[in-house]
């Protein structure tokens, strides 16, 4: 079958299932358009069968299920996250959720971004997130924004009475905007975070507590953060803490007693411990929600935390042309008869890699713990009058590694050389089979 | 003096990928405080790229120290009187979602 029959199908499927979706929420719309109940003075028939569970439990009850009726919230990020934090909101009965998210799902996303299916790949993540939504609850009010939480949020937050903000997102600027800017329009902000098996909660700004600036009134060190891409997670873990926001969210929102505020909730689930410490209280002299507040509106918060506002690798460009080959010629001296280094991490190797390439990560080269088997592999080099060759996954570690080689064997006749673009570029212009991920 | 010293959230890379160590610290004139545990992780535990791990002597920003579950700033910070089995952890907070 040939790979154009296979593209026209996908486009062929999703199209109707498209058409299958609309036609189902529109027959559920009409189904359940509101009936009020004769026997109850605020919720449906309806309503009232579907939250039964909930309202029914003494800390929700009748005027619970109202206030999440009444409340809108705002969602930001629609990933890890924000995925299976909305899904139970909806399912809740939160009045309207409104989610922001900037990026398109990708294959890389469906292991913990719940909401999103194979047939979504391309689609902006807030409108497959919200078709999702309203299938489960067509009673409640989803509003996708395809906006970046950076340039317009904002604006948003101006216009909309939120009662509470989910911070789901993946960098610390973002962070930092989303906590000013609750603390500006006093809204409670529920903040979820997690890498590998690990995550954290809080709640900022709520009933006196601290903000995200009392705990770190200084951002960390741009090169001592990791994202999801580079470090990986484990999409239960994300689930564990998504689902953690949404219920500290329904807990803010029926005022309940018991929120996470003042306090850090820390997930491990390598051992599956949940610890919960207890965080200062609001600090007097804080930026934004001190006494005498400095902030008093939105600051430049890229060039706060010196890192952009998303968790995208930006590439680097630190040797001369020269210095480059490109992945046309890297597929030449792929033969076995010339030395490649791949720089990336041990399991990355492991997981997928170029033939006749050998592995030397550029974290342990950095800190002058490949000595020896690179002295080994220049030897070699030099001996079989060979060049190596410098590769990664983008093309950036593999030019900090040129460059250490270059100062550290300045005195060798062997010629290195970085692989310009790395893999991702080998998989785009030589063979598209190699993973890009 | 044994306490314990944990490392999260990615801090226990720096430290052999090992979240908990039992320390004892060696007896001294006088009481042990936080700063002086600093200086004493740095020369005992970490062994490369403390800049990862201290600032101003000091954790670097984006590192929250608990005493016993608690934020040390409840707790006089860098000044806290190390008390006999005290669990200590460094935590790095998390940007991933």
């Amino acid at each position: 079958m040939s790979n154009l029959e296979i593209k026209t199908l996908e486009a062929e499927i999703a199209a109707l299932e498209r058409t299958l979706d609309e036609k189902k929420f529109r027959l559920q719309q009409l189904k359940s358009e509101h009936v009020s109940c004769p026997y109850s003075d605020v919720l449906s028939s309806e309503e009232i069968v579907r939250y039964s569970r909930q309202i029914i439990m003494p800390q929700i009850c009748k005027s619970g299920q109202i206030k999440l009726k009444e409340s809108k919230i705002l969602i930001v990020g629609a990933g890890g996250l924000g995925c299976p934090a909305s899904l139970y909101l909806a399912a809740a009965g939160v009045g309207e959720i409104h989610i922001v998210d900037y990026d398109e799902v990708e294959l890389s996303n469906l292991h913990r971004q719940i909401l999103h299916y194979e047939h979504d790949i391309g689609l902006p993540k807030v409108q497959s997130a919200s078709e999702k939504l309203k299938r489960l609850n067509s009673n409640i009010k989803i509003v996708p924004l395809h906006i970046h939480a950076f340039s317009s949020i904002t604006d948003f937050v101006q216009k909309n009475k939120y009662d509470a903000v989910l911070d789901c997102t993946d960098n610390a600027p973002t962070r930092y905007l989303l906590n000013d800017i609750c603390v500006i329009h006093n809204i409670p902000l529920v903040s979820g975070s997690a890498l590998q098996m690990e995550g954290q909660l809080t709640v900022y700004h709520y009933n006196n507590g601290p903000c995200y600036r009392c705990l770190f009134p200084k951002p960390p060190p741009a090169h001592t953060v990791t994202n999801c891409g580079d470090g990986g997670v484990l999409g239960s873990v994300c689930g564990v803490i998504g689902v953690l926001q949404a219920l500290e969210t329904v807990k803010i929102l029926t005022q309940m007693e018991g929120v996470l505020s003042g306090r850090l909730l820390i997930f491990d689930g390598s051992e599956t411990t949940f610890r919960n410490v207890k965080l200062r209280q609001r600090v007097t002299t804080c930026e934004v929600c001190g006494d005498n507040p400095k902030i008093k509106e939105p600051v430049d918060y890229e060039q706060f935390c010196g890192a952009r506002a998303h968790d995208k690798v930006v590439n680097i460009n630190i040797l001369e042309s020269e210095e480059n080959v490109t992945v046309e010629q890297l597929r030449g001296v792929l033969d076995g008869n010339n030395i490649v280094i791949d720089v990336r991490s041990e399991l990355e190797f492991d997981m997928c890699r170029l033939p006749n390439t050998v592995n030397l990560p550029y974290a342990k080269i950095r800190d002058n713990k490949s000595l020896g088997e690179l002295e080994g592999l220049v030897k070699r080099a030099r001996e079989g009058n060979k060049n190596v060759y410098l590769l990664c996954r983008r093309g950036n570690d593999s030019q900090r590694a040129t460059s250490y080689l270059r100062q550290n064997f300045s005195n060798t006749s062997v010629r290195f050389w970085n692989v310009k673009g790395g893999l991702h570029a080998y998989s785009k212009s030589i063979d598209p089979t190699f993973p890009v991920y | 003096m044994h306490i314990t010293v944990e490392f999260g959230g990615g801090a226990e890379l720096l430290f052999d990928n090992k979240k908990s160590h039992d320390v004892t610290l060696p007896e001294k004139d006088k009481e042990w405080i936080i700063k002086d545990l600093l200086i004493w992780i740095k020369d005992n535990l970490l062994k490369e790229r403390p800049e990862l791990f201290l600032q101003d002597e000091s954790v670097r920003p984006g590192i929250l120290v608990l005493i016993n579950d608690a934020d040390w700033e409840l707790m006089d910070t860098v000044n806290y009187v190390i008390q006999e089995n005290d669990r200590i952890l460094f935590i790095s907070t998390l940007h991933g979602g």
